[in-house]
């Protein structure tokens, strides 16, 4: 059965810099990187080498503990390096493109069994793309999921609106559907936003089920829908994936490329025009910048949104599931007694600042801390931004001292960090919660499985 | 601005790794943080943050006091013109007042926050700004008249015994404010207590500044009492000096509802509690404090004060929102219940919240239960 599912608690952070909906086109990027990072807990072992030659799709560095996981070079060029860190870890792999893209061929039948399906997926790089809650890692190919989910929305701050993005991909997007639809012997939610009249590429889609969600930020979030559609108790799997993904697979089945074009919003305070652009994942975002404008000042560059999203420079690169670039002001400035000030531009979720009076105002927020961490004082607040049956600072405590039976018992399999971001974000104590429960889903993967 | 910039930015070196004050630095960081917010920015997790910080929390706290703390003011001057059978205007009224209960706030923060800063320092975290509002309540629900030094150790008591034992602000388990008065009125009752106490220089004059709780707990019939409800709402009788006016209770009430600091839950589920506790004894009638009628009960003593700035203290109350409701209602009953019972001492809101703030952890836990059964239950359906 659809649901119809209301939330009411949820936070709608009003950000100046929406992206206009219109395309600008820029010459394709030079430069490109793939960064074992964006993957939580991966292990890379690499293939190629510095100097070797790749095409589109040809496997860059494999899952250690997993060899099926395989992940695919974006465009055909030349690996220019292989940035290591702290320990030698694997950063980012380089790669120079080529002036015209040459694909590695995949030859796959979407009407082949699950096995088959699941294997092409593999081979050619594309599984990383469906990932699995609770843990938020890449899905385990020898699960079988209990259902895979998919928001067809997101709304964290000035995210991309893929009603506009996949706007006329009908056709490609079912026959992504009808791969999906393999992999789960449980259903495939299709959850649209029940606050706007969603897209009919999203509505028309046959074979699934189509959820309305409406609410405030984080109903878009998948460990949202999750909660109240189908909930994770200990020892379920489900698999989740973002639209653009589907249409990824989609070009997989249908034209045998590794083709991870992508629609990209800039968005954010500091662009002149916010937009959006045709790339390729882990593209530089050097061309958008260059065509576009960016305010003057210390400007944070951030690939995703501004709750969730990861600090890159102003040459780097698009992350892997990312469809969304944004471009705050830095806050490395004091402010003068700024706490006992009126604050009419200052954004709150209490009304302690005077600025409720506007509530429809567009904020220009900079990467300022606004305080210090503290002890917890203030209760109740984690509450209103969490729409989900779970005491959250019960839960991060549970973390904090790592407790698995009472994270367990609390909830801990059905949150992400990304569903508790807003919670980070309205706490008086300045605590780091989505890294508090990174840590505590961690802890409980590595100590229950 | 600026010249407070260069100042702090001259004298900085010594607090600094390696400086000769550097053990300081916890006092140097806290002058610092409160002339400016720091320019920490975000590097990990949530890249923009919301403007609240505990100092905005307790300032806004501050502000809600602002309306008791000036009419409490004016309510000192006011009483001890009436007792001594002098007028006086209103701004007389005040400025006696100002200067009687300065003195208290002044020793209130400056040993409190003393205390603070030494704990502090020798801890070597950054001071926190909870005693901003402790410091402030501690002199409101003090009689005016109570001995500075008296004040002090009961200050000394509340931050070291309620607060600081227990890790600092935010760990505590008892209200500090209510660890100073419940300290003072077990050690030195006679300042405390009675009729003598509650208009300046009552005890030295000999004049009787009883108070309605006093009265009635006397026997005397509140329809017969020498206040009428009008002045209780207004405030104009004798009492501690924040707690007197119910008017001034509720503007503050009001904006720490509408600024979302205070929680409403607690603030409404205590006078629920208290008008159910206090409706039933009305019924039964055995005593005068028993006939009294619910709505007065809730007007007098120090029961709004409790519930509106006492009782909503995040740390010691529930923390759950549904244990906010049964911490508040419980509140309520007990404080109507001690007052009731408890001829000695016919104030019972600030042992009401004591006592529910040992069993707030209680409450929460079983609001906590609840939940984790619905989920244990869906995963076996």
């Amino acid at each position: 059965m659809s649901k119809d599912i209301r939330l009411k608690k949820g936070l709608n952070i009003n950000l100046q810099g929406e992206a206009d909906k219109v395309y600008a086109s820029i010459p394709r990027s030079q430069n490109f990187s793939i960064k074992p990072t964006d993957f939580h807990a991966l292990t890379p072992k690499m293939v190629v080498k510095e100097g070797d030659k790749v095409k589109a799709g040809t496997c860059l560095f494999f899952d250690k503990y997993d060899e099926r996981i395989r992940f695919s070079s974006p465009v055909s060029g030349e690996v220019t390096e292989i940035v290591r860190g702290a320990k030698r870890r694997i950063m980012e792999v380089k790669i120079a493109a080529d002036s015209e893209v040459s694909y590695e061929s995949f030859s796959l039948d979407a009407k082949a069994s699950r096995e088959q399906v699941i294997k092409g997926l593999l081979d050619s790089g594309v599984w990383p793309f469906i990932r699995q809650k609770p843990f938020d890692t890449i899905a385990n190919p020898s699960d079988n999921p209990k259902a895979i989910f998919i928001s067809t929305f997101d709304t964290a701050p000035l995210a991309p609106d893929n009603d506009f993005v996949l706007h006329g991909l009908d056709k490609e997007f079912q026959v992504g559907i009808e791969v999906i639809k393999k992999l789960t012997d449980g259903k495939v939610h299709l959850n649209v936003d029940g606050n706007t009249n969603p897209s009919k590429v999203f509505t028309d889609c046959k074979g699934v089920e189509i959820n309305k969600i409406s609410g405030s930020h984080p109903a878009g979030n998948v460990g949202v829908q999750v909660h109240h559609i189908d909930p994770i108790n200990k020892g379920d799997v489900v698999w989740y994936l973002y639209p653009q993904d589907v249409l990824t697979i989609a070009r997989l089945f249908t034209d045998g490329k590794y083709d991870v074009s992508r629609i990209v919003a800039l968005t954010g305070s500091q662009v002149e025009r916010p937009r959006y652009y045709r790339t390729i994942s882990g593209a530089s975002i050097s061309n958008m910048i260059s065509e576009n404008s960016i305010k003057d000042g210390s400007n944070r560059f951030i690939s995703g949104n501004v709750l969730t999203g990861t600090q890159i420079s102003a040459d780097g690169c698009i992350g892997f599931y990312d469809s969304q670039i944004t471009v705050i002001p830095e806050g490395n400035e004091q402010e003068f007694l700024g706490w006992i000030a009126p604050g009419l531009q200052k954004f709150s979720m209490s009304k302690s600042y005077f600025s409720w009076l506007t509530p429809a105002k567009k904020y220009n927020l900079n990467t300022n801390y606004n305080g210090e961490e503290r002890a917890y004082v203030v209760t109740g607040q984690y509450e209103k931004v969490l729409p989900m049956d779970i005491y959250p600072m019960q839960l991060v405590k549970a973390c904090m001292i790592e407790d698995i039976d009472a994270m367990e018992q609390l909830g801990i399999y059905e949150v992400s960090a990304e569903d508790m971001a807003l919670c980070e974000f309205v706490c008086t104590s300045k605590m780091e919660v989505q890294s508090i429960i990174r840590e505590g889903l961690d802890l409980v993967k590595k100590e229950c499985s | 601005m600026k010249l407070f910039k260069n100042l702090l930015g001259s004298v900085k070196p010594h607090f600094e790794k390696g400086g000769k004050l550097e053990k300081l630095y916890p006092a140097y960081d806290a002058f610092e943080t409160f002339l400016f917010v720091p320019d920490h920015t975000t590097h990990k997790g949530a890249h923009v943050r919301d403007a609240i910080d505990l100092k905005r929390t307790m300032f806004m706290v501050i502000v809600a006091l602002i309306p008791c703390l000036l009419f409490g003011m004016w309510n000192v001057g006011y009483q001890y013109h009436l007792a001594i059978g002098e007028t006086a205007t209103l701004v007389e009224n005040f400025i006696f007042g100002f200067w009687k209960f300065l003195p208290l706030i002044i020793v209130s923060y400056a040993v409190g926050l003393a205390v603070e800063f030494a704990f502090a320092i020798y801890r070597g975290h950054s001071v926190n700004e909870g005693y901003l509002v402790t410091g402030l309540l501690i002199p409101l629900t003090m009689p005016i008249d109570v001995p500075l030094w008296m004040l002090a150790i009961s200050v000394i008591f509340a931050v070291v015994i309620g607060k600081e034992v227990f890790g600092g602000t935010g760990m505590n388990i008892l209200n500090p404010a209510l660890t100073a008065r419940a300290f003072l009125f077990f050690a030195y009752p006679i300042y405390m207590s009675g009729d003598k106490v509650w208009v300046h220089n009552a005890m030295v004059d000999g004049h009787s500044g009883s108070t309605i709780l006093g009265e009635l707990a006397a026997s005397a019939n509140w329809q017969s009492l020498s206040f009428n409800p009008f002045d209780m709402m207004m405030g104009t009788i004798p009492g501690s000096v924040g707690e007197t006016s119910f008017i001034a209770i509720m503007i503050g009430a009001l904006i720490l509802i509408a600024t979302g600091i205070g929680s409403w839950r607690i603030i409404l589920s205590t006078f629920v509690g208290g008008f159910v506790m206090a409706t039933l004894f009305n019924m039964w009638g055995a005593n005068e404090l028993m006939a009294t009628p619910a709505e007065i009960h809730l007007i007098i003593g120090s029961f709004a004060f409790g519930a509106v700035f006492m009782a909503t203290d995040p740390v010691t109350g529930s923390q759950t929102n549904r244990g906010k409701y049964i911490y508040g209602f419980l509140i309520g009953v007990f404080a109507i219940v001690i007052r009731v019972f408890n001829p000695a001492y016919p104030e019972g809101m600030m042992l009401a919240i004591l006592l529910m703030n040992i069993f707030a952890p209680l409450v929460d836990h079983f609001v906590i239960q609840g939940n984790i059964k619905r989920r244990l239950k869906r995963a076996n359906a």
